[in-house]
């Protein structure tokens, strides 16, 4: 008990105390202080601004987050069972995997215009390939003697699919997610920096130009934290559970 | 209780690799009777695992056909596989449960784990179980969906003895309370005599039916293993062939 909750804290608190150490030594306003940061933390979210933009912000991600899991778990399973298409498409999965995020953000603004459509259409572009990926996978590993034993004592559709297929696939889905969330987090920024007019991308934009650190930093804590919340409230649990039966 | 024409006059599996055709089974007629119990002796890789899938529905890709008698529909089939195949992520109660036929609470489920040794066990998920506990499980199913038709892919492979013995005298048991047809494959040749109505041999592939011997010790001395070794005895030296598949 001891070890397990000194351990992370003291780990924290010694950062802390060099960011501190370093501040005061730089004495400049490229390295404010941690008091001064936990500071606009503070105001920024009491003036209802930081929670705004953070709201945006998340809104985006869940749309695309749903859209590039649900297509791509469709397109990947689908390209998993089917050996000879997802040989024939196996190249454009590759080009696309390696498309600059940069490149496709441009190019849906360029091609959708400056819109919540074409913020969306990017971001779901750059996340797809890797969910298609991931799945495939998991739909090329599906346990043949199973889906034999469900057809022998004539399990059903959607038997088989719930309680044979689903399981199988649930650890691929997971890994898509938990990487899924990391990756579009950070092209969302990029994203609401070139061509939205809120978010957390843009706010940090301002900040930029205004050469407000202390802002620029708030505002990351502020959205690590929430990031760092749905991992360990949400996906950590689903990937326990799911893996419970493991020994 | 159902009643089975297999006629299968051509299953071959497709060149592959640089290898020819491979012919597994050629103009294979057998008929089982509704709750005879049929043991199927062959030398391994004969093509007897193919022909169960075929009879099971699980592959379609032959010349020929199945008939069955009911016209209710297919018969309800219980398979048990040469692996136990059971879902890791299920407890064993749940694997049982799962294969029942929607609505119906199989009644004798605890009964069946009672028997098979397996009651403290249902809470538990298969990779906790030892191959044995497993394999137990998988026969548990097969007995619990109370099936028309028993398929049974040398089911006591790698069972110890004891344990063996007393499934098979379950087996037994649970098929003269409620009868059912049974295909049952072995390449040993007492078990198979213990257990059928009638022993069917068949040839290397590509496999047909080579002999069809009825097992004439009645049930009461089925656990004699005298009565066995005789009449395994009588039969080698009746049909030196059959000796050559084993």
């Amino acid at each position: 008990m001891r070890s397990v909750l000194l351990h992370p804290l003291m780990s924290a608190l010694l950062f802390l105390a060099l960011w501190q150490g370093l501040a005061a030594l730089l004495a400049s306003p490229a390295l404010p202080p941690p008091v001064a940061v936990f500071g606009v933390l503070y105001d920024e979210i009491r003036s209802g601004q930081l929670p705004f933009h953070l709201g945006m912000t998340l809104a985006r991600l869940l749309a695309s987050f749903v859209l590039a899991m649900g297509l791509g778990t469709a397109i990947g399973i689908f390209l998993g069972r089917h050996p000879a298409l997802d040989r024939f498409f196996d190249q454009w999965l590759v080009i696309f995997l390696n498309i600059p995020a940069l490149v496709m953000v441009i190019l849906c603004y360029v091609w959708f215009g400056l819109g919540e459509v074409a913020a969306i259409t990017a971001v779901v572009a750059n996340k797809l390939p890797n969910v298609v990926v991931t799945l495939r996978e998991g739909a090329r590993a599906l346990d043949l003697d199973l889906l034999e034993m469900a057809q022998a004592y004539r399990f059903g559709r959607w038997k088989t699919l719930r309680h044979v297929i689903w399981p199988q696939l649930f650890p691929f889905l997971i890994a898509a997610a938990r990487t899924g969330i990391a990756l579009i987090w950070k092209i969302i920024l990029v994203v609401e920096l070139l061509g939205r007019g809120n978010g957390m991308g843009y706010q940090l934009h301002l900040f930029f130009q205004l050469f407000n650190v202390a802002g620029i930093l708030a505002y990351t804590i502020a959205f690590v934290a929430v990031i760092q919340l749905i991992e360990a409230l949400l996906l950590k649990p689903l990937d326990r559970q799911a893996g419970r039966w493991r020994r | 209780m159902s009643r089975v024409e297999i006629d299968i006059r051509k299953k071959a599996y497709p060149a592959r690799h640089g290898l020819g055709e491979h012919v597994a089974i050629k103009n294979l007629r057998l008929e089982l009777e509704a709750g005879e119990f049929v043991c199927l002796v062959g030398p391994s890789g004969c093509g007897k695992t193919t022909l169960l899938h075929i009879v099971a529905g699980l592959d379609r890709h032959f010349e020929g056909g199945i008939g069955t008698d009911e016209g209710k529909g297919a018969p309800r089939i219980g398979y048990v596989f040469q692996n136990p195949r059971l879902l890791p992520w299920r407890t064993v109660r749940e694997n049982i449960d799962l294969a029942l036929p929607a609505g119906e609470a199989g009644d004798d489920v605890d009964h069946l784990l009672e028997v098979m040794d397996l009651a403290q066990w249902q809470g538990h998920y298969p990779q906790t179980l030892s191959g044995g506990m497993g394999r137990r499980a998988a026969l548990a199913r097969a007995f619990a969906i109370r099936p028309t038709l028993l398929l049974m892919d040398e089911p006591f492979v790698s069972l110890d003895p004891p344990t063996a013995r007393r499934i098979r005298q379950l087996l037994v048991d649970v098929w003269r309370e409620r009868p059912h047809t049974v295909l049952f494959v072995t390449h040993d040749l007492r078990e198979a005599i213990a257990l059928a109505d009638r022993l069917v041999f068949l040839s290397a592939p590509p496999a047909t039916v080579l002999h069809e011997v009825a097992v004439d010790i009645p049930r009461a001395e089925r656990d004699d293993e005298a009565a066995i070794e005789a009449f395994r005895g009588r039969l080698t030296e009746d049909h030196p062939e059959i000796r050559e598949l084993l």
